[in-house]
């Protein structure tokens, strides 16, 4: 199952063409990932490292039938981007590129929204690492052997600070149902919230670790709702408790301005919400694992 | 990226926000010659820095006669003001803003931001201007006015006139409250700014509503495509060091601890940072040298932490995901010959390759200390700078 993508996903590449693209689409296809085409507007009918390229997301999909894309057109392009794969009726997209202005962000969220919910688009991102189900799947640039397949979900704002839990949790013998990062901008596609409801009805993931940094209300939001309406233990961590007030600490929604945003406020808003939260950052497998060993062990399902 | 408060009036009087007249100077005679170009009797000079509380530092001063405004100038060009947003070591002042003081009858606020819970343009505004909003946030919130933007149809003005009346405006002045509500949101949107605040807003005794402060901020990302904004950028309130980081592509923030980090990605910065507290340091500086790590980015980046003479010993952290570790490895020792790193500096590197990359740092010869995982490197270093400080 994991959640997301798994190995039946059939993935798209937008912005094909490029570099980046080109590199990242390769690592994918080797990890194991069903790439089956991407889109460079003008550049429709070539053949681009043995996949087809299309003018259009619609053009894709009507030849190729992707259900997921990943996104690695430039900033100023990628709402235009977005929007267009939503509206070809692709479900799932995951955008990597960094730098887009936050109100376009604001208009693709409202523009996501036009479409009635069992049709609606997911958008991953954007400034974000991607996805990747371990074993299955990878709609990412994230380095896949630093993952081992089980059963812990990850959610994570930052891209390296999930490598280094994944890596503590491959340490101790752990693996991960699936991996997201949502990205570290104050406008994303989905919240932590959004991928804890996900989490908790996925058979295969026993108990979620999620990543937070400073600035912003998702990881109190994710908390509260936690503790309504979650069965499977979470453990958190946020990142940034030496970061100074209204300092921009790299990513551009990691910035102290309004009151429960420093890193202090949120870790204490998790643990009176009843989350473990990791003590520091080199304790985040450490913390997975202890949760799990207070978890008491769950029926196997029989099946025939 | 943030902008002077005379350069937001000349912005955002071009969406229809009235204003006081007023002119930059910067020099005492050209402040002289701005008041008399002003006319009248009554004239504030006010000190322009990238801060709010300006007043409080006694960065603004009341003038009524040219030899006033003239003796202000001059003690205001060149000091340095302390406010609690420009940190203990202040800001200099370089220009001047010199404006008519107009008669006052009330003080009002209003704030555009973006909403990061709702995620549109929410306005804020309260009866009472000149005070702090984070303020009045905490000590009485349920006397906030808000009003929160449909991002496909922007402010209607039936929402500004909502505002106009809960803020008990007369009623002769809630036609032109509307037009400045709809103004502001106007060039919010249009320069994708993040953020427009007027305080104090204020009802004048002839009941014009003029914008006494303007502060405005913008979204980095979005500057591409507003050179208008962009132009704007004033290089003197920017630390020197960010500024040249910035150009180099990596994100550098300065803080005031003694070990300096180089690290790649944001939020494994920021838990690294954490790190070296938690094992009884201080961090000297954020530093992300972002995905790629090449070898001049690494190089640049060591220069740029050492430029702080403060760093008693030094971090580097990288989760090699793309790249490999070796190649990381190649590029940290290139650099450290490069620039010659006087303090001791602990390496540690995770991700594809680790093997290579350790054997690389070891086999080059020079005194770095090699480091497992993220509490291992944290230790080393916070115990490197302490034997190097000799406690």
């Amino acid at each position: 199952m994991a959640i997301l993508i798994n190995e039946l996903s059939r993935i798209l590449v937008q912005g094909f063409t490029g570099d980046k693209a080109t590199f990242h689409s390769q690592k994918m296809i080797e990890y194991g990932s069903k790439v089956v085409g991407g889109v460079t507007p003008g550049k429709g009918g070539q053949t681009h490292i043995g996949l087809p390229v299309f003018n259009t997301v619609k053009d894709a999909v009507d030849a190729v039938y992707p259900d997921a894309s990943i996104i690695f057109v430039p900033g100023a392009f990628c709402a235009d981007a977005i929007m267009e794969a939503a509206d070809a009726g692709i479900k799932l997209v995951c955008c990597i590129t960094d730098g887009i202005p936050a109100q376009d962000m604001m208009m693709v969220k409202r523009y996501l929204r036009r479409y009635p919910k069992e049709k609606r688009t997911t958008l991953i991102g954007p400034n974000c690492a991607g996805i990747i189900s371990p074993g299955k799947s990878m709609l990412g640039i994230m380095p896949g052997h630093i993952y081992k397949a089980g059963t812990v979900g990850l959610v994570t704002r930052s891209g390296t600070l999930g490598y280094e839990a994944a890596s503590q949790l491959k340490d101790l013998g752990i693996g991960v149902s699936t991996s997201v990062g949502i990205g570290g901008d104050p406008v994303n596609g989905s919240s932590f919230l959004d991928m804890l409801e996900r989490f908790e009805v996925d058979p295969e993931t026993e108990a979620v670790m999620m990543i937070g940094e400073i600035g912003g209300p998702q990881e109190a939001e994710a908390a509260m709702w936690v503790k309504e309406n979650m069965r499977k233990p979470v453990i958190g961590y946020v990142a940034g408790l030496t970061a100074p007030r209204g300092r921009r600490m790299g990513h551009a929604g990691a910035i102290i301005s309004a009151f429960g945003d420093t890193a202090a406020e949120k870790s204490e808003i998790m643990r009176s919400l009843g989350l473990a939260v990791a003590p520091s950052p080199a304790e985040l497998g450490k913390a997975v694992a202890e949760a799990l060993a207070k978890k008491p062990p769950r029926k196997k399902l029989v099946t025939r | 990226m943030d902008i002077h408060e005379y350069q937001a009036k000349e912005l955002l009087a071009n969406f229809g926000v009235a204003v006081p007249r007023g002119g930059v100077a910067y020099s005492a005679e050209q402040a002289v010659y701005r008041a008399a170009e002003i006319g009248g009797t009554r004239w504030a000079v006010k000190a322009q820095i990238h801060s709010g509380a300006r007043g409080k530092a006694g960065g603004i001063k009341l003038c009524t006669t040219e030899d006033q405004v003239r003796k202000a100038a001059t003690e205001l060009l060149g000091k340095r003001l302390v406010t609690h947003q420009t940190g203990p070591e202040g800001k200099v002042v370089h220009r001047l803003y010199v404006e008519a003081a107009v008669p006052i009858e009330r003080e009002l606020y209003i704030g555009f931001v973006l909403d990061r819970k709702t995620e549109r343009i929410m306005l804020v505004a309260h009866p009472h201007g000149g005070m702090e909003i984070e303020e009045i946030a905490k000590s009485e919130p349920e006397t906030i006015l808000r009003q929160s933007m449909e991002p496909a149809v922007g402010m209607q003005a039936f929402q500004a006139r909502e505002i106009a009346y809960g803020l008990g405006l007369p009623a002769g002045s809630v036609n032109r409250m509307v037009a400045m509500l709809l103004g502001c949101h106007r060039a919010f949107r249009d320069l994708d700014a993040t953020m427009v605040e007027i305080n104090p807003l204020v009802l004048t005794q002839d009941g014009q509503l003029l914008a006494l402060d303007a502060k405005m901020g913008f979204d980095d990302n979005a500057l591409f495509r507003r050179p208008t904004v962009s132009e704007l950028r004033d290089h003197a309130e920017e630390d020197p060091r960010e500024a040249q980081a910035a150009e180099h592509g990596l994100n550098y923030v300065a803080l005031d601890g003694e070990i300096g980090c180089i690290i790649n990605g944001a939020g494994l910065a920021m838990a690294t940072m954490d790190m070296i507290k938690h094992a009884g340091g201080s961090p000297a500086n954020f530093l992300d040298v972002g995905g790629g790590a090449s070898p001049e980015r690494v190089a640049m980046a060591f220069k740029l932490v050492l430029q702080d003479g403060k760093v008693g010993a030094m971090l580097v952290n990288i989760f090699a995901g793309i790249n490999r570790c070796d190649w990381v490895a190649n590029g940290v020792v290139q650099a450290v010959r490069e620039v010659g790193v006087k303090v001791p500096l602990v390496v540690r590197l995770a991700g594809t390759n680790v093997e290579e990359g350790r054997t690389i740092i070891t086999e080059s010869g020079l005194p770095i200390i090699s480091a497992d995982s993220l509490a291992d490197a944290a230790e080393k270093v916070v115990a490197a700078w302490r034997t190097a400080k000799g406690n």
